[in-house]
C-alpha cells in the first residue's frame, strides 16, 4: 500500500474517490440521538463533556485539575471558575457494497462495471464522511468504523478485493455500532428476502440508512433480440428464449415490481431508496447519497 | 466444352452439384440460427418467463434463398463458364499457318502473333506437328513439318514486310500431303489468293483468322495549286475521322509533326488529306502518316515530288520590249514556273535570297564573283547557257565559273554559210545524269561554243553531239555544281529548249521538280540507291549497304523483298517507294461461306468463373449481415456503423457540398472587411493567393484604418458574395468555369456593388488580344458577367489617388490594366488636373500583373516571392503594395476622392 505504485487497484481507486469527493460540502451526519457514546466527531451535544468547543463556566469542584481554573474568569469573582467544553462525538457510517458477481457485469467498454461504480460512490461517501470526522467503516468483520484518513486506505483495500463468488450478494448486518448509519450499494436483483431480512434487522437496532441501486443501462433497456441464451455472471441461472425481444416489457415489469418491493422496504424501515445508472455521472449519485444521509437528521 | 446458348462450360460435371441444392434447403431450413450466449445479471428477473410464440426457429425463406444462390453461383463458377467461348475444334493432321505478313497484318501484329502462339500450343499439346508460311517472304522450299514447340519459339523473331505478297505458286510453297491450315489474313483482296486457297482446301480443312476493321493505308501526296494532297483509302467503306500529320525536321533538325489534316469518312472508301504549307515548310517534308495505326500502309514518303526549289533567273542582255520569245529565259520560265520558285532580277539580288538554283542565261561578266563562290561551296547549283557574250567574252573573267575552258567565239554548223549539217545529239553515256532519257530525232543544234581540250573534258561532259562535242558540261564546285550548257537557252542555237527534252533534262538535274508518277523514262539509265527503307511498321530505318536498283523497276515494279518501299536517291534526286502502289485500289479479301473466319468481328471470350465466384462471396457477406439480422447479434451502434461504412464507401467519390454559406463562417465575413480569394484548383496558385491576400491585409491594418480579418476562400457554391468587400481572381488556363447558378450569385455581387479583381498572372498580355491561354480561359469565363464596356485605366482614374497618388499598379509585372470605361462625355473638372467621372466603382479590375504574388508574405510576415530585382525589386513591390491599398479603398469609399472637384464650388458656397 506504498503511494508509489501506480497500478495499485486500491490506490487508483482512493485518487477517483478523493476526487468525487473533493467536489462535496463537508458532509455532517444527522445525528439523532446524542446517545452515550464517548468518542470524539463533530456532533455537539449540548451538554458539558469532552470537546473542542467552549460549552460553559462552572465552579471548580474538588478533584478538578489546577490547571483546568480558568484564571481571567476566576479573576473577576471571588470563586474558582474553570472551563467546560461541549461533548462532542464522532457518527459512524457502515458502507455496504455488494461484491458479488452480479455486479462485475457492464453493458459496454465504455461504461465501468456495476461493481467499480458501486465502490466508487462507497468510497467517495466515505471521503467526505471522514473529512467531516466521520468514522467510517464497511459493514462485516473486516473494517469496523474507524475515523481519520488512514481508514480510507483500509476501506480502498478492502473494497478493491472482489472475492465474492456468488451470483447475487447479501447485505451484512454484523459489525454495525448501534445510532450508526448504513449505505447499502448493490444491484438488488438477487433475492429480495436477504436485503429484506437485513433491512428489518438494522431498522429494529433503530440504525437508518439509505440503499442505492446501481444498474447497467442494458439492464434497465433490455436491448436484446433474437434467440438468445441469458446466463448469470456466475454461471448458475440460465435462462433461453427464441425470441428475446418479445420479453422486453415483461421484464421491465418485472425489474418495476422489484424497485417497488425494495422502495416500500425503504419506506417501512425509514430509509431511502434510489437507482443509479452506470451511464450517468456519479456526482448526481454521490449528491443524493450525502443529502439523503442528512436528511434523517 | 459444353455449351449452353452463348456460354460454355470447361467442367460441365460440376453443374451436376446443382441437383444438391434441393436437399441442401432442407438441411438448412431445419437448423435453426445459433442461440447468443450472454451474460446477464438480470436473469433473475426473466426467470419463469415464457416465449410469446415459435419464431425464428426456421431460417427465414429469404435467407435460405440468399444461401442457395450464393451455392448455386460458386458451383456455376467452378464449372469453369466462358462467354462467347472460340469454338476449338481438334484438328486432325499436320497444321500449317500461313500468314499474309504484309503492311496490312502490322497494326495487329501482336493479335497475329498471339493467335499464331495458341494455335501452336494447341497442335502442341495434341502432338500435332506444325509449319509457318509467310507469304511476303516465301522460302525457297515448301516448309517441312516440324514439332510445334520449337516452331512457337520462332514467333517472336516475326516481323511483318512493308510490301504485299506476290501471287504465289501453291505447288512450290505448300508442304506435301494433308494438313490443316489456318490463314491470318491481312483483309486485302489481292491476285493469287483465290488460287492459294484453293490449293490449300484440297489438302484439309480451312480456317481463316481475319480482322474486322478494314484496312487503311495513304497514298503518294501530290502537289496541286499549292496544296499537298494525298489520298486515304479504306478496304472497306467507313464512317470515322483520321488524323494525318506531315512529318519532318524543324529548323534544328529534330524530327517533328509540322502539320495536321483530318479526313473524314462518310461510309465511304476515299478520302483526301490536304495540306496547305508554305513552300519552306513543304520542302522539308519527309513523310505523311497516320497516328496511331502502325502500318506501313499508313507512311507516305515524300520526294522531290513535293518539293519546290527556288531558282534564280538572271539574263544577261535587257529585255526588249515585244520580243519575249527571243529573251533568253522565255523558255527557261516556260519550263520552270509550274514546279519552280522563281526568282529574276539582279545576281546580287538573287544570292541575298539564297536560292537552291541560280541559272544564268548567256552571262559573261559575274559581278559579284565572291558570294556566288560562297553560295557554291555551300551547295549551290549553277547552270550556265552559252550565247554570244559568252562566246565573246575573254577567258580571264569567265574561267572562274566554267566547268570547261571556252574557246572564244562559237562554233556554227549547218547554217546558211557552213557546210555541215546541224548536229544531232549522241545518245547519253552511261554515267551521265540525263542517262536513260531517249533523244527525239528533231533535237538538232546549229550554233555552240567549244572546250578546249583538256584532260578533264571527256569526263565533265554529261552530253555531247553526235559528233563527240560537248553540249553540257559539269564540274564539282566545293559542295555544289557548276553546269554549263553549250547552247543558248533560247532557240538561236538550238531548237533543244523547244523539245520535251529540255523541261526532262532539267527535272534530272533536279533543277525542277519532277511529275508525281515517275515514269520509267524518267528514272532509267540511273542506280537507285535506297537511303531510307520502312519496316512493315513504317518505321524509317536507315538502309545501310543495300543494293542499288536499276530506276526501270523502282518505277513499274511494286515493292517486294528486293524491292523495298523506301527512299531512293540518284545523285541529287529522290524517288520515294511507297508500300502502297500507286494505283492499289484497297478491297476487302472475300472468302467463300464454307470457310470458318475467326477474329476481330466474334464477340472475345469470356471466362465468367471470377465474376460469379465474387458473386458468390458477396452474396455469402450479405448473408453474414442478414444472418447477424436475423439471430439478434446486428444491433444499433454496429448495425448503423456497418450500414455508414458501406454507403460512405459507395458514396465517397461524390460526396459533398451544402449550398448554404455556414453561419458561423458568414458572420466571419460579414463582421469586418474581408478580402476575398477565388480558388482555381492549382494549389500553388490558391496558395498564393491566399498568401497575397494575407499580405495585403497585414499592409492595410499597417498603414491605414482598414483592418480586414482573415482573407477567406470563397466557395462560389454556397457563399453568400454580398458578404466580401473585394474577390481576387486569378486565372489559369484550365481554371473551372461556374456554374449558371454561381453566375447569377457573381453578377448579383457585381450589381450590389462589389469588385472582382481578375489578374491573368501572365504580365501584360491581356486586353491585348487576349493572346495567352489565361487571357482565353478569362475571356471564356467573364463573358457571362455582366461587365460594363472597360478601357485601360486612365491616368485620372480614382484608382491613381484613393489614398496614396500613384500612377502605374505593378505586381510582379507592370502591365496596364483594365477598368471600367469613363463615360464619353466627361468634362475636364474646372481647376483640377482630372475629369468629372462618374459615380459608383468599377465593378472589374482586369489586369495580368500578378499581384497576389507582390504581396503574398510567408509565415514569417517576410515575402513570400522575389519581386524584379534588388532594390527596383523592392520599390515595385512596395508600389504594389500602395496599388492593393488604393483598390481596397476604392471598393470602400468608392468615387470620394473624386468628389474633390467640387471643393472650390463648396468653398465658394460656405463663403456665402
Amino acid at each position: 500500500m506504498n503511494g508509489s505504485a501506480q497500478d495499485n487497484p486500491a490506490l487508483a481507486l482512493r485518487r477517483g474517490a478523493e476526487a468525487q469527493a473533493a467536489a462535496l460540502p463537508a458532509l455532517l451526519l444527522a445525528a439523532e440521538q446524542l446517545a452515550a457514546t464517548v468518542q470524539m466527531g463533530g456532533h455537539g451535544r449540548k451538554r458539558a463533556g469532552t470537546g473542542e468547543e467552549f460549552w460553559q463556566y462552572r465552579p471548580a469542584q474538588a478533584g478538578d485539575s489546577a490547571r483546568f481554573i480558568d484564571w481571567r474568569r476566576s479573576a473577576r469573582s471571588d470563586g474558582q471558575f474553570t472551563r467546560d467544553r461541549e461533548w462532542q462525538l464522532a457518527q459512524s457510517l457502515n458502507l455496504w457494497v455488494d461484491g458479488a458477481a452480479s455486479m462485475r457485469f457492464t453493458g459496454a467498454k465504455t461504461r465501468p462495471e456495476k461493481a467499480a461504480r458501486a465502490r466508487l460512490l462507497a468510497l467517495a461517501l466515505a471521503v467526505a464522511a471522514i473529512r467531516a470526522g466521520e468514522r467510517v467503516g464497511l459493514t462485516g468483520p473486516l473494517a469496523p468504523a474507524r475515523p481519520g484518513r488512514r481508514q480510507l486506505m483500509t476501506l480502498a483495500a478492502v473494497l478493491s478485493d472482489d472475492a465474492t463468488a456468488q451470483d447475487y450478494g447479501a447485505p451484512e448486518v454484523i459489525g454495525i455500532a448501534a445510532q450508526a448509519r448504513v449505505a447499502f450499494l448493490s444491484d438488488f436483483l438477487g433475492d429480495p428476502a436477504a436485503v429484506r431480512t437485513a433491512v428489518a434487522q438494522l431498522a429494529d437496532r433503530g440504525i437508518g440508512g439509505v440503499m442505492m441501486q446501481v444498474l447497467d443501462p442494458m439492464e434497465e433497456d433490455f436491448p436484446f433480440d433474437g434467440r438468445t441464451i441469458f446466463e448469470s455472471m456466475g454461471g448458475a441461472l440460465r435462462h433461453e428464449t427464441r425470441q428475446a425481444r418479445d420479453l422486453r416489457t415483461r421484464y421491465r415489469d418485472r425489474l418495476a415490481e422489484r424497485r417497488h418491493l425494495l422502495t416500500e422496504l425503504a419506506r417501512q424501515a425509514g430509509w431511502q431508496f434510489a437507482t443509479h445508472r452506470t451511464d450517468t455521472s456519479p456526482q448526481g449519485a454521490l449528491l443524493w447519497l450525502t443529502a439523503s444521509l442528512e436528511r434523517g437528521r | 466444352m459444353a455449351m449452353l446458348g452463348p456460354i460454355g462450360f470447361t467442367a460441365p460435371w460440376l453443374l451436376l452439384g446443382l441437383l444438391a441444392l434441393p436437399v441442401l434447403w432442407f438441411i438448412l431450413r431445419a437448423v435453426p440460427p445459433a442461440p447468443i450466449r450472454r451474460r446477464f445479471p438480470g436473469v433473475a428477473l426473466l426467470l419463469g418467463l415464457k416465449d410469446d410464440e415459435i419464431q425464428a426457429e426456421r431460417t427465414p425463406w429469404w435467407l435460405m434463398a440468399l444461401r442457395l444462390l450464393a451455392l448455386a453461383a460458386a458451383i456455376i463458377g467452378f464449372a469453369g463458364p466462358v462467354l462467347n467461348p472460340e469454338p476449338v475444334a481438334p484438328g486432325q493432321g499436320p497444321l500449317l499457318i500461313v500468314e499474309d505478313g504484309s503492311w496490312a497484318s502490322a497494326r495487329d501484329w501482336p493479335r497475329r502473333v498471339e493467335r499464331m502462339e495458341r494455335a501452336l500450343a494447341e497442335a502442341g499439346t495434341a502432338g500435332r506437328p506444325a509449319a509457318l508460311l509467310m507469304l511476303t517472304d516465301p522460302p525457297p522450299a515448301p516448309p517441312g513439318f516440324a514439332d510445334a514447340a520449337s516452331l512457337a519459339q520462332s514467333l517472336p523473331g516475326l516481323t511483318p514486310r512493308a510490301w504485299e505478297p506476290s501471287a504465289p505458286d501453291p505447288a512450290q510453297i505448300l508442304p506435301a500431303g494433308n494438313f490443316e491450315t489456318l490463314w491470318l489474313s491481312d483483309g486485302l483482296a489481292r491476285p493469287g489468293r483465290d488460287a492459294l486457297r484453293q490449293a490449300v482446301e484440297a489438302r484439309g480443312p480451312l480456317r481463316v483468322w481475319q480482322p474486322a476493321l478494314p484496312v487503311t493505308a495513304l497514298g503518294p501526296a501530290t502537289v496541286r495549286d499549292g496544296q499537298v494532297s494525298l489520298p486515304l483509302t479504306t478496304s472497306a467503306p467507313i464512317s470515322t475521322r483520321y488524323d494525318v500529320a506531315a512529318i519532318g525536321p524543324d529548323p534544328s533538325g529534330a524530327e517533328r509533326e509540322l502539320a495536321r489534316a483530318t479526313v473524314d469518312l462518310d461510309n465511304d472508301t476515299q478520302g483526301q488529306a490536304v495540306f496547305d504549307l508554305p513552300p519552306e515548310l513543304r520542302n522539308r517534308l519527309t513523310r505523311f502518316e497516320i497516328p496511331g495505326i502502325r502500318s506501313a500502309g499508313t507512311v507516305s514518303l515524300t520526294d522531290d515530288a513535293v518539293k519546290r526549289r527556288k531558282v534564280a533567273l538572271i539574263s544577261g542582255s535587257a529585255a526588249r520590249e515585244g520580243l519575249e520569245l527571243l529573251v533568253p529565259t522565255h523558255y527557261l520560265r516556260q519550263a520552270l514556273a509550274p514546279t519552280a520558285d522563281l526568282i529574276e532580277g539582279t545576281l546580287e539580288d538573287a544570292l541575298t535570297a539564297s536560292p537552291d538554283v541560280i541559272i544564268l542565261a548567256d552571262v559573261a561578266e559575274i559581278p559579284d564573283a565572291d558570294r556566288l563562290a560562297d553560295w557554291l561551296d555551300r551547295g549551290g547549283l549553277l547552270i550556265r547557257f552559252a550565247g554570244p557574250r559568252l562566246a565573246m567574252a575573254s577567258e580571264n573573267n569567265t574561267r572562274q565559273f566554267l566547268p570547261v575552258t571556252l574557246r572564244q567565239g562559237e562554233r556554227s554548223v549547218g547554217g546558211a554559210m557552213s557546210w555541215g549539217e546541224p548536229r544531232r545529239l549522241a545518245p547519253f553515256p552511261a554515267g551521265s545524269p540525263f542517262a536513260g532519257l531517249t533523244v527525239p530525232d528533231e533535237v538538232s543544234v546549229t550554233e555552240q561554243v567549244l572546250a578546249e581540250p583538256g584532260p578533264e573534258l571527256a569526263s565533265r561532259t554529261i552530253a555531247a553531239l553526235a559528233d563527240g562535242t560537248p553540249l553540257v558540261t559539269r564540274m564539282d564546285f566545293g559542295a555544289g555544281s557548276v553546269v554549263l550548257f553549250h547552247v543558248t537557252a533560247n532557240v538561236e542555237w538550238s531548237n533543244l529548249p523547244l523539245s520535251g527534252l529540255f523541261p526532262q533534262m532539267l527535272e534530272r538535274l533536279a533543277v525542277s521538280a519532277r511529275a508525281e508518277t515517275p515514269s520509267a523514262e524518267d528514272l532509267a539509265g540511273q542506280t537507285w540507291v535506297p537511303v531510307k527503307l520502312l519496316d512493315g511498321f513504317g518505321r524509317l530505318e536507315t538502309a545501310e549497304a543495300s543494293a542499288g536498283v536499276p530506276g526501270e523497276r523502282l518505277a513499274t515494279e511494286p515493292p517486294g523483298p528486293d524491292l523495298r518501299p523506301g527512299l531512293y536517291v540518284a545523285e541529287d534526286r529522290s524517288v520515294a517507294l511507297n508500300a502502297l502502289p500507286r494505283d492499289r485500289v484497297l478491297q476487302a479479301a472475300v472468302w467463300p461461306a464454307s470457310v470458318p473466319i475467326e477474329g476481330g468481328e466474334a464477340p472475345r471470350q469470356m471466362p465468367l468463373k471470377g465474376a460469379l465466384l465474387g458473386a458468390a462471396l458477396v452474396a455469402l457477406l450479405i448473408d453474414v449481415l442478414a444472418s447477424l439480422a436475423v439471430s439478434g447479434r446486428l444491433r444499433g451502434a454496429r448495425a448503423a456503423a456497418t450500414v455508414v461504412a458501406v454507403l460512405a464507401f459507395g458514396l465517397a467519390s461524390q460526396g459533398h457540398a451544402q449550398d448554404t454559406m455556414p453561419e458561423d463562417r458568414a458572420i466571419e465575413a460579414a463582421s469586418n472587411v474581408v478580402l476575398a480569394w477565388m480558388p482555381t484548383g492549382d494549389t500553388q496558385v490558391d496558395a498564393v493567393s491566399e498568401a497575397g491576400m494575407r499580405g495585403l491585409s497585414e499592409i492595410l491594418t499597417r498603414r491605414t484604418t482598414v483592418e480586414p480579418s482573415d482573407p477567406m476562400r470563397i466557395d462560389l457554391a454556397a457563399d453568400d458574395l454580398a458578404l466580401y468587400t473585394l474577390i481576387y481572381w486569378p486565372i489559369v488556363a484550365d481554371a473551372p468555369v461556374p456554374t449558371p447558378e454561381e453566375y447569377a450569385r457573381l453578377n448579383r455581387y457585381l450589381r450590389g456593388g462589389g469588385m472582382i479583381v481578375f489578374d491573368t498572372r501572365d504580365a501584360d498580355l491581356s486586353g491585348v488580344g487576349m493572346a495567352t491561354d489565361a487571357g482565353r480561359r478569362l475571356q471564356t469565363i467573364a463573358a457571362p458577367l455582366e461587365i460594363p464596356p472597360l478601357a485601360p485605366i486612365p491616368p485620372d482614374h480614382v484608382l491613381t489617388r484613393t489614398f496614396y497618388l500613384l500612377q502605374s499598379f505593378p505586381g510582379r509585372f507592370d502591365g496596364t490594366i483594365w477598368v471600367e470605361a469613363p463615360p464619353p462625355d466627361a468634362e475636364q473638372a474646372e481647376g483640377m488636373p482630372f475629369r468629372n467621372l462618374n459615380d459608383g466603382v468599377t465593378p472589374v479590375v482586369i489586369g495580368g500583373n500578378d499581384w497576389a504574388s507582390a504581396w503574398a508574405v510567408n509565415g514569417n510576415g517576410a515575402p513570400m516571392l522575389p519581386i524584379g530585382r534588388g532594390q527596383a525589386g523592392e520599390r515595385q513591390r512596395e508600389i504594389a503594395a500602395r496599388f492593393g491599398v488604393n483598390l481596397v479603398m476604392h471598393v470602400l469609399t468608392g468615387n470620394y476622392k473624386s468628389d474633390q472637384v467640387h471643393v472650390p464650388a463648396l468653398l465658394e458656397r460656405l463663403g456665402q
